[in-house]
């Protein structure tokens, strides 16, 4: 559905774009994820046709989006960052110019009615926009996308700025719309794109640094998981004890955070969960267990990862000296942190 | 097309702009024609030549907002991103004020029905030939407004530069005849819209400053298209 090759975009001297490549099928539902500022408008905006692309090739259905732009904007609705609306008109109003500017073939009255029941705006219809909440404009906004049942939809950063209940309600329309259409979605948020979108393209600094489904992108960078243990107890018998459960294949002191107890780092072997046995044989000798968790890496710091080694690096860093030379800690921190190598 | 005409149009009456212009051009139509009624001319020119100077000031202000709006809006982006060729939004937005500019120039039928009813000798031609000279001077200043628009986000720049444009081009007979510079007096009197205006209120209808306003019209409609979009190719 969505092909491209090669894309470059440059502002003056700066590349915003960098060479980037990528694919969609019809009926994916695709998120764009990267840090502010990484160009994931940047090439949604050059997928729309709202701005040129300096190098490269784009087709959206078939459709090269330079060579025939009006084919190729037919078959996209795009919600830009700040939905485009006339704040002076009322909602019917401007969705009735919407579907004139585009000049949908679908009998008006029905097309627009069916709509404004989809996003839930068939109530405000007759209300100025202007005077409509953050969380309503954006539902008009993907609305205006909507008209003309364009196959591709594209979401810009569709519930920044939105509160919790709105965010999970559009987000749910969001998944209701991926029946029919061929979504992209950008946001910087993670639980956003993992809640909605079954492939992730994380993009950084004008390049996709990973193009991959969610759960692959935990599973493969974080392969190496450690546990964390807080625990009461002789410090050697404890870590003598757990080094024997089978599946444990090293155990290191973090040393004291909590006054009468003791940090704990597990590495366990690959694709075995130990917390169970660790938690019986600690209660067998009456060791009290303060905190234990799976150090799996969230999506969280995969972004991280990925679209940031400096700031990891210094984030590590400072947690090294907290933990006052602790060559322990530290080696441990690298485990977690240090630079991805992929 | 028709969807930017109807848009603009319904834009012009939900917000004061139409309001305003309308009444400041019907009030001092109607001041006009009230002083030259009672003077006894009944050659209706002089209406529209004195409301031809004040049409320059008021025509920023019918333009100043079309484009630049948008641009604060960020509306361009679903302007720029349907599938309809640009020159066409542009064209509807031009035709939006245009017909905003005419508006007021209704009245002037009727006018000239109270002059043709209290004397004789009232040319219909000659009012024709007036109405077809304000209308292109008309069409020239709302496209160089439209263009001065799409220049900025800010519509009170667009029409404080809007405004600067019109005194100049109210001033440049002014420079034909200071400057004395041969070339340039030729180049001032050539683009002069006042004297081109003021030809057809004299009655000729002369196909040269048809053609110059049509032209200066179709310039700055196209000058307006490849400013939108040459922010794509920035």
């Amino acid at each position: 559905m969505i092909e491209v090759k090669n894309l470059s975009k440059r502002y003056g001297n700066h590349l915003a774009v960098k060479n980037v490549s990528f694919s969609i099928d019809e009926g994916e539902i695709v998120g764009f994820l990267g840090p502010n500022g990484a160009g994931k408008s940047t090439i949604m905006n050059i997928l729309t046709g709202y701005i040129s692309l300096t190098d490269g090739e784009v087709s959206v259905g078939g459709y090269n989006v330079l060579e025939e732009p009006e084919l190729a904007k037919r078959r996209i609705g795009y919600l830009p960052e700040q939905p485009p609306l006339y704040q002076e008109m009322t909602v019917r109003e401007y969705l009735n110019f919407i579907y004139d500017l585009k000049n949908v073939k679908f009998p008006r009255k029905p097309h627009i009615n069916e709509i404004c029941r989809l996003v839930h705006i068939d109530h405000v219809e007759n209300r100025l926009i202007k005077n409509l909440s953050k969380g309503y404009r954006q539902r008009v906004g993907i609305a205006q996308a909507l008209v003309g049942n364009p196959d591709v939809l594209i979401l810009d950063e569709p519930t920044v700025g939105l509160d919790p209940k709105q965010i999970i309600e559009i987000r749910k329309l969001i998944v209701g719309l991926s029946k029919h259409h061929t979504i992209i979605l950008s946001s910087h948020i993670l639980s956003e794109i993992q809640a909605v979108c079954k492939r992730i393209l994380i993009i950084n600094n004008g390049e996709i640094v990973a193009d991959d489904t969610a759960v692959n992108l935990s599973h493969n960078l974080s392969s190496n998981h450690t546990i964390h243990l807080r625990a009461q107890g002789p410090e050697s018998e404890v870590k003598k004890l757990i080094a024997s459960i089978k599946g444990v294949r090293s155990i290191t002191s973090l040393g004291v955070i909590e006054p009468g107890s003791m940090d704990y780092e597990i590495e366990p072997a690959e694709e075995t969960d130990v917390r169970k046995e660790i938690f019986t044989r600690m209660s067998d000798r009456k060791w009290t267990i303060l905190e234990l968790n799976s150090n799996e890496l969230t999506l969280e710091q995969i972004f991280l990862r990925l679209t940031d080694g400096s700031f990891v690096a210094k984030k590590s860093e400072a947690q090294k000296d907290e933990a006052l030379s602790d060559s322990d800690k530290a080696a441990a921190f690298e485990a977690a942190f240090g630079e991805e190598e992929k | 097309m028709g969807a930017v005409y109807k848009r603009e149009m319904k834009a012009y009456f939900t917000s004061p702009i139409g309001y305003i212009v309308m009444a400041v051009m019907l009030f001092l139509m109607g001041l006009y024609f009230t002083y030259m009624f009672s003077a006894g001319y009944s050659d209706i020119s002089f209406l529209f030549m004195s409301i031809s100077s004040v049409s320059l000031f008021v025509s920023p202000i019918i333009t100043m907002r079309l484009v630049s709006e948008d641009k604060k809006q960020k509306v361009d982006q679903v302007l720029l991103t349907a599938p309809v060729k640009l020159w066409k939004i542009v064209t509807g937005k031009f035709l939006a004020a245009f017909t905003l500019f005419m508006l007021p120039f209704t009245a002037s039928v009727i006018y000239e029905i109270i002059l043709n009813v209290n004397s004789a000798d009232v040319s219909w031609v000659m009012f024709l030939s007036n109405l077809v000279g304000i209308a292109l001077y008309g069409a020239a200043i709302i496209a160089i407004g439209l263009f001065i628009s799409s220049m900025t986000e800010s519509q009170i720049i667009a029409g404080i530069v809007g405004m600067v444009v019109s005194f100049f081009i109210m001033q440049i007979d002014y420079f034909a005849t200071a400057v004395d510079v041969a070339w340039v007096s030729t180049a001032c009197t050539y683009f002069s819209f006042v004297n081109r205006f003021y030809a057809f209120t004299s009655g000729q209808i002369d196909a040269s400053n048809i053609v110059f306003f049509l032209s200066i019209a179709v310039l700055f409609i196209y000058l307006t298209t490849l400013a939108m979009d040459r922010k794509r190719w920035a």
